[in-house]
This record gives structure tokens, sequence and C-alpha cells, in this order.
């Protein structure tokens, strides 16, 4: 369903609160739920977190999908790290040289497990994610199975010199792509430094020479983070449009199997 | 975009955080994403210590030019204490 086309009369009824589950390695780990109050039954999303960590824009971006009729899960990646406000969080996973790729991989698998075990699951779940958080989508759905579409908003980082390769962060997502199973959403802006015009080239033909199921929608007048509303990169016009992509790519995603 | 730039090290002072003052144990200096700050991105600079919690922080968000400014700022006045004998 398209931005603000609900009935006036539909029953719009969430719950959304903290929630704690077993995340990677079977720590215990905080994520944000975001449940419609519907019978289902209803495919879930997992919302992977930017760098920014497990912040207000998140939990917003959560709600947004929940309100589309998802059952979300958005993995606290940082809760092993302490907690404070969502910057000091940051602050800290930074100066540690930031999350490491294993970590999110097992949580993100982990919160696709808590989603299929909801009693109103439909069985297919989705993964997305904006900024350092669309690497991250894209790397699980290389890494792990279970996930029947995978949404890559800005993910700067998919390809990466070797030298920009590190302990946290060592295979670059491109090289992962023969194992890329579910079908991929890839929203970019065009002025965007990383990922550069240049490096979506390469992510897009290293797709089509392994005949992935791809589509990429690339935005003029856009760059890095244009659906942050709190900031001055916001771009109206192609973040309302984009909204409506990646609604729809769910949609036809992560439908029930009839 | 996340450029993952940190530089931390291990430092001896004291910060006044919201908590009021308390001992610093490192700082980091880092470009990436501004959090608060108008750029996109921002020189980051966090006096931290994490052996009190995340919150145990002094953090700072300077563009690139005021970075270098303040770089100068110490250079000139570690010399001049050094030159002081005090």
């Amino acid at each position: 369903m398209a931005w603000n086309m609900f009935r006036t009369d539909d029953r719009l009824e969430l719950t959304a609160s903290l929630t704690t589950f077993r995340g990677g390695n079977g720590d215990e780990i905080h994520g944000y739920a975001v449940r419609p109050a519907a019978d289902g039954p209803l495919p879930g999303v997992v919302v992977i977190h930017h760098m920014p960590g497990f912040d207000e824009f998140n939990q917003e971006f959560a709600e947004r999908l929940g309100r589309h009729g998802y059952n979300v899960l958005a993995p606290d990646l940082y809760c092993r790290y302490g907690h404070g406000t969502p910057d000091d969080v940051a602050a800290k996973v930074r100066s540690e040289g930031g999350v490491p790729d294993e970590s999110v991989i097992a949580d993100a698998k982990a919160a696709r497990d808590w989603l299929v075990a909801l009693p109103t699951s439909n069985g297919k779940v989705g993964i997305i994610g904006t900024c350092s958080g669309g690497r991250h989508s894209v790397l699980v759905a290389s890494s792990v199975d279970g996930f029947d579409a995978v949404a890559d908003l800005w993910g700067g980082g998919v390809v990466m010199a070797p030298d920009q390769l590190t302990p946290a962060r060592p295979v670059a997502p491109i090289d992962l792509t023969e194992r890329l199973h579910a079908p991929l959403l890839g929203i970019f802006g065009n002025d965007d430094r990383s990922p550069t015009a240049e490096q979506v080239d390469l992510h897009e033909a290293e797709l089509r020479r392994l005949g992935k199921d791809y589509t990429f929608h690339r935005y003029d007048g856009a760059g890095h983070g244009f659906f942050y509303y709190h900031t001055p990169m916001y771009r109206q016009e192609q973040a309302m449009d984009a909204w409506e992509k990646v609604f729809d790519f769910f949609a036809t995603n992560l439908a029930a199997a009839s | 975009m996340c450029t993952m730039i940190a530089v931390s090290a291990e430092l001896k002072g004291v910060g006044k955080g919201t908590g009021g003052w308390f001992p610093l144990t490192r700082a980091t200096v880092g470009y990436d994403h501004a959090t608060h700050g108008p750029d996109e991105h921002a020189l980051l600079l966090d006096f931290v210590n994490y052996e009190i919690g995340p919150e145990a922080r002094v953090a700072l968000e300077l563009d690139l030019a005021s970075g270098r400014t303040l770089l100068r700022q110490l250079e000139e006045a570690i010399a001049a204490a050094e030159a002081s004998g005090v």
C-alpha cells in the first residue's frame, strides 16, 4: 500500500516496544519490535540501523514499515557495547573500529528467525538498511539463507578496495554476490560519494554478470542519506518516490505463497 | 557515507560531561557522519572513560578548518608551555 493511502476507518493499531531476543552467539540483545494488530499472516522485515546507531530515526523507520503491514524487528547491533544516548554508544563503537560484520550477520539471522516464529508470520522475511545498514543488508543476505528480499539504501562499502578491508570488515559484499539468492532492491543518490555512481555501476555489473534478480533506482538531485528528514541531506521528492519503490518491492516479494 | 575513519589513543586528564567532572582515559578523533551538526560529515572528537560507561563522554563536532585551527592552537600552547619551564 502506498504512503497515506489507508482508509480513514482502517484499523490502524500497532504495538512497538523494545524487546529482548537471543541474538548471535546466543547473547540476549535488544531489538525494536513493531507489530501490526492484525491476525495475519504477515510478512516480516529486519531493519538494520545505520552507523549512527540504534536511534530515533531507526525506530521511526521501523514504525513506518509496521504501519504498512509488516512485522518488524530492528536489532540493536550495538547492544553489547553498553547503553546511553545513541550518539554516545555509536562513539564507543566507532572508537573500537566499528561493529564486526560477523556479529551483524549473526544478529540479523537471529532477528529473521524471531520474526518467522511469530504466530502471525507468513514465513517470508525481508531485510532493509540505510547507509552502513544497506551494506550490512547485502552482506547478510549474501551470507546466510532465509531472506526473501533485500533492500540496500545507499550502502557504502559494498564495493571495497583491498586497503579498506579490516578485521571487522574482512570481505567486500560484492565478492559474495554469487551467494545472493534473494531479489535485491537498490536505492541510490547520484551525488553520493559512498557509494559513488561508479561503485553502483560496478555492483550492478556484477549482479548482471551472475544473473541476479535486482532493481536499482538512482536519483538525480540526491546524495547520501536522502531519507533523513532530520538532516540537510533530506530530499523530499526523491525520498517519497523511493519509499514507494520499497513498499512495492516488499509487497511483491514478501507476499505469502499462494 | 560511512568513512569509518577513527583514530583512538589513551589519554590522561579530566573532562566535564552532563554528570560533572570525570577522569578521562581515551580520546578518539574521527571523521564521519555528524550526529548533531549541520554538515554531512564532521571531525568527531570524543573524550571518554568507558570504564564508567558510554555516557562518560565529552563530544565535539567540528568542520575541518576548525580542526586545523584547534591543532595550531594546541601546538602553540604546548610549545609555549614547554618553553616557559613551568
